[in-house]
């Protein structure tokens, strides 16, 4: 039976590991777009917004400008890449006894690679090839895991990690998108709705799976709605839950965190994304999201990572 | 390359002769390193530090207030050991560890070898190790010290002495398993030319050892790896032991005695029960209830658990009193007493600075002794008596006279040699060499060990926080046996 310590890390890890991930690709999308918008000078704040690190970056720079977001999503000691792969790290080096061997060598050597090009990844013309290392390493990690990994309790904490992490992602990204299409004081923005769209589609390497599934041009509806609402794709609000559902009912006492989880569910499954966005309800909707993500977060560190040595007794000792 | 290796005088090498003529069995070995060009034998190495790199074997060294990892400095040219030899070593560590054991129990029980006069008694009374908590406790099979490193040197005779027996929680298994994955991978040939004593099931033997303690020996026992945490300078080996013998890691805080003195662990699924814990941590952060009473490290009631039979613990508590320099110079007596044998190891030749003659010698010949306090481990507190000044030694005089129990002294042993690759050229480096032995109902020694190397030249200082290295050792059986 795993300890609950080792479950908590295992979670951790796989937030890191689907953080660093999310960051890299979010930076290289952005990146390319920003050579598309030549006119559009607030975008790079915009992924500080996504990332929920307004207060820590404005602690440490003024201007939302290239070189410090780029600098604060590479290299800050919070909320950056090399502080994801670090945390990532230190979960499997404190776990290493229950991962397949490699894992903690792949992870290490991406935690040296980010070391050592830190400053190519700080420069436009060695970013791309620093991102694209960085993703490779982490689908590297995540698909030997899914190939060696028994699909365990130990597996199942990181995939809810992984879920909880990526789910929590696309709401942000889709709110960005929202937020900047709706800001009135820069008109000028309208005219790239289009390639915006096509953008939040890209961070979440859903371009091509949306266009297979949705027929018509990109429009802002029909991407939320993909985003958030579709059944199969791997990034999806709906399917990220159901995913975090599956992993919930192999584990003991799942109660709690099932009926959160349901919750969420329920209310994503009432919800029309299409009347929301045109309503200008879609940001509060998302936020509401977020709020459920926290709460089935706070349920399952209640339901198995945390054990107070007074309910010590012979009954519970027996369980 | 061209081999322009010189013995170091007055050392034994362990794969040349004096005249520079391998080692019988060991011209395959010396044959390779003239074979192989300075380039090539760089690259592998260069290879060996790649993988130590990647793989993460990395010690901690505690330095100016901060943990260091650093990464584990190894050489590729391995040290060698005839079978034959080697099987004669294995008798005399099991021997060693046998009477260490009947002693350990002996002095918490009766302490017939003290009411025999084979030791004095006042040695308990002094000694840093005796846990009063443990009198009158016989662990399963009267077996205290379950797992056992022992340092073994060979002098310039070449014969092999023990120069210390690590009954506490001797460390460096994990770094001997992944020495020999480093070896096998930068020099394949060599393995497939020789006969090399596999080592790689010794987390089995380990896992063997442990669950043959378990109070339910009828179940499929739960054996836990009990660590201090990621700061403690082992962190690394005991992830790797709990990894290999498919065992929980746990903290302290993972554990709970519940109200019926069993142990627990925190698991997602609530409390389940642990029969036996491999504890690496010292007695005294044990059990906040017994021992240090503001230990974190620790366990409550630990101590009432394992009293009352209901959890294995290895090593058990107090056995370290049989881990103490004064002690170690009895170890030949005890084997005597207990075994009705011969030691088939011999110890350091030692002075005993508690007896008045002996004391006497030590003071007047401090500058060509060693000398140890009785209860240090890692080289802590050494007196190295050619390398000291008139201040140091002056000021060891007097903590003799204070506190003679507490030391002893030893001649100035010359450690045996190996090749080892240094920049360009190869040249003799000193080595010791620790085994490890189980023992439960049954006994169980390593084929070889952690070959240690002391990297800068001429020094005998082999801990790799003072700038030590280590080798992968090789049993090798003789061919045609």
């Amino acid at each position: 039976m795993m300890l609950s310590r080792v479950a908590e890390r295992m979670y951790w890890f796989g937030r890191y590991i689907e953080r660093t991930e999310n960051t890299a690709r979010l930076l290289n999308v952005n990146t390319s777009l920003m050579l598309d918008l030549p006119k559009v000078k607030f975008i790079w704040g915009s992924l500080i917004d996504i990332t929920g690190s307004q207060p820590a970056f404005s602690a440490r720079f003024q201007v939302e400008d290239e070189r410090n977001v780029v600098k604060f999503l590479l290299d800050d000691p919070s909320g950056s890449i090399k502080n994801s792969v670090e945390m990532a790290r230190e979960n499997v080096r404190t776990t290493r006894e229950v991962m397949p061997n490699e894992t903690w060598e792949k992870v290490n050597a991406l935690k040296l690679f980010v070391d050592s090009h830190m400053a190519d990844g700080l420069k436009r013309d060695g970013r791309h090839q620093f991102l694209k290392e960085v993703l490779r390493a982490c689908h590297e990690i995540t698909g030997y895991l899914a190939g060696s990994m028994s699909n365990n309790e130990a597996y199942n904490f990181i995939k809810i990690g992984r879920n909880l992490e990526r789910a929590d992602m696309t709401t942000r990204i889709i709110d960005v998108g929202v937020l900047n299409l709706t800001k009135d004081d820069h008109p000028e923005i309208q005219e790239y709705e289009n390639i915006l769209w096509n953008n939040v589609l890209r961070s979440s390497t859903a371009y091509q799976m949306y266009r297979q599934h949705v027929k018509d041009r990109v429009n802002g509806e029909d991407v939320c709605d993909f985003m958030i609402n579709d059944e199969v794709f791997p990034r999806s609000v709906v399917h990220c839950l159901k995913e975090v559902q599956s992993c919930f009912e192999t584990l003991p006492n799942p109660d709690q965190p099932l009926r959160s989880l349901a919750h969420t569910q329920r209310m994503v499954a009432g919800s029309d994304v299409i009347v929301l966005l045109n309503e200008g309800k879609l940001h509060q909707y998302i936020d509401e999201i977020q709020e459920d993500l926290a709460e089935i977060h706070d349920q399952l560190v209640q339901s198995w990572f945390l054990h107070d040595a007074a309910e010590v007794t012979h009954e519970t000792a027996k369980a | 390359m061209k081999l322009d290796y010189k013995n170091t005088p007055n050392s034994f090498d362990e794969l040349f002769t004096p005249t520079g003529r391998a080692r019988q069995g060991l011209s395959e070995l010396t044959g390779f390193l003239r074979k192989m060009s300075t380039g090539n034998l760089n690259q592998r190495q260069r290879n060996a530090e790649m993988t130590i790199r990647t793989m993460g074997i990395t010690f901690t060294v505690y330095s100016q207030g901060e943990n260091i990892d650093r990464e584990w400095p190894f050489d590729i040219i391995p040290r060698t050991i005839m079978k034959k030899e080697w099987d004669r070593v294995q008798q005399g560590l099991v021997q060693r560890l046998t009477a260490l054991n009947h002693f350990i129990n002996d002095v918490y029980n009766d302490q017939k070898i003290i009411k025999d006069k084979v030791v004095p008694g006042d040695l308990l009374k002094s000694s840093a190790n005796f846990r009063k908590e443990c009198v009158g406790i016989t662990p399963q099979f009267g077996v205290w010290a379950h797992i056992c490193g022992s340092d073994l040197i060979r002098d310039s005779d070449g014969t092999m002495h023990v120069l210390e027996d690590n009954l506490r929680v001797p460390s460096g298994v994990s770094y001997m398993l992944e020495n020999r994955n480093i070896s096998k991978r930068v020099l394949p040939e060599l393995f497939e030319s020789y006969n090399i004593q596999p080592m790689d099931n010794y987390p089995t033997q380990l896992f063997d050892t442990l669950s043959s303690i378990s109070p339910y020996p009828a179940d499929f026992p739960e054996v836990v790896v009990l660590t201090p945490g990621i700061f403690n300078s082992a962190y690394f080996e005991h992830s790797f032991l709990a990894q290999r013998m498919g065992a929980e890691l746990v903290e302290g805080s993972d554990l709970v005695v519940g109200d019926d003195d069993c142990v627990y662990m925190k698991t997602v699924a609530g409390l389940s029960r642990v029969d036996v814990i491999y504890r690496r941590i010292d007695d005294m952060f044990l059990d906040p209830e017994v021992f240090y009473k503001d230990s974190a490290l620790g366990v409550n009631g630990l101590m009432r658990a394992w009293k009352k039979g209901n959890v294995g613990l290895a090593n058990a508590p107090g056995a370290g009193v049989a881990d103490d320099k004064v002690v170690y110079t009895y170890v030949p007596d005890m084997i005597r007493y207990y075994l009705g044998e011969d030691p088939i190891l011999p110890n350091v030749p030692s002075f005993k600075c508690e007896d008045k003659s002996q004391r006497q010698h030590v003071l007047e010949n401090l500058e060509n002794l060693v000398v140890k306090p009785a209860n240090e481990s890692g080289g802590y507190g050494m007196y190295i008596g050619p390398r000291e000044n008139r201040r140091t030694t002056a000021e060891m005089k007097r903590r003799i006279k204070a506190n003679p129990r507490n030391y002893i002294a030893q001649p100035i042993i010359n450690l045996s040699t190996v090749p080892t690759l240094c920049d360009n050229s190869i040249e003799p480096r000193h080595v010791d060499l620790r085994p490890f032995i189980l023992q439960s109902d049954r006994s169980f020694v390593t084929a070889g060990g952690l070959t240690r190397v002391a990297l800068v030249k001429g020094s005998l200082v082999v801990n790799s926080s003072q700038g030590g290295g280590s080798k992968d050792t090789w049993i090798i059986e003789e061919k045609g046996s």
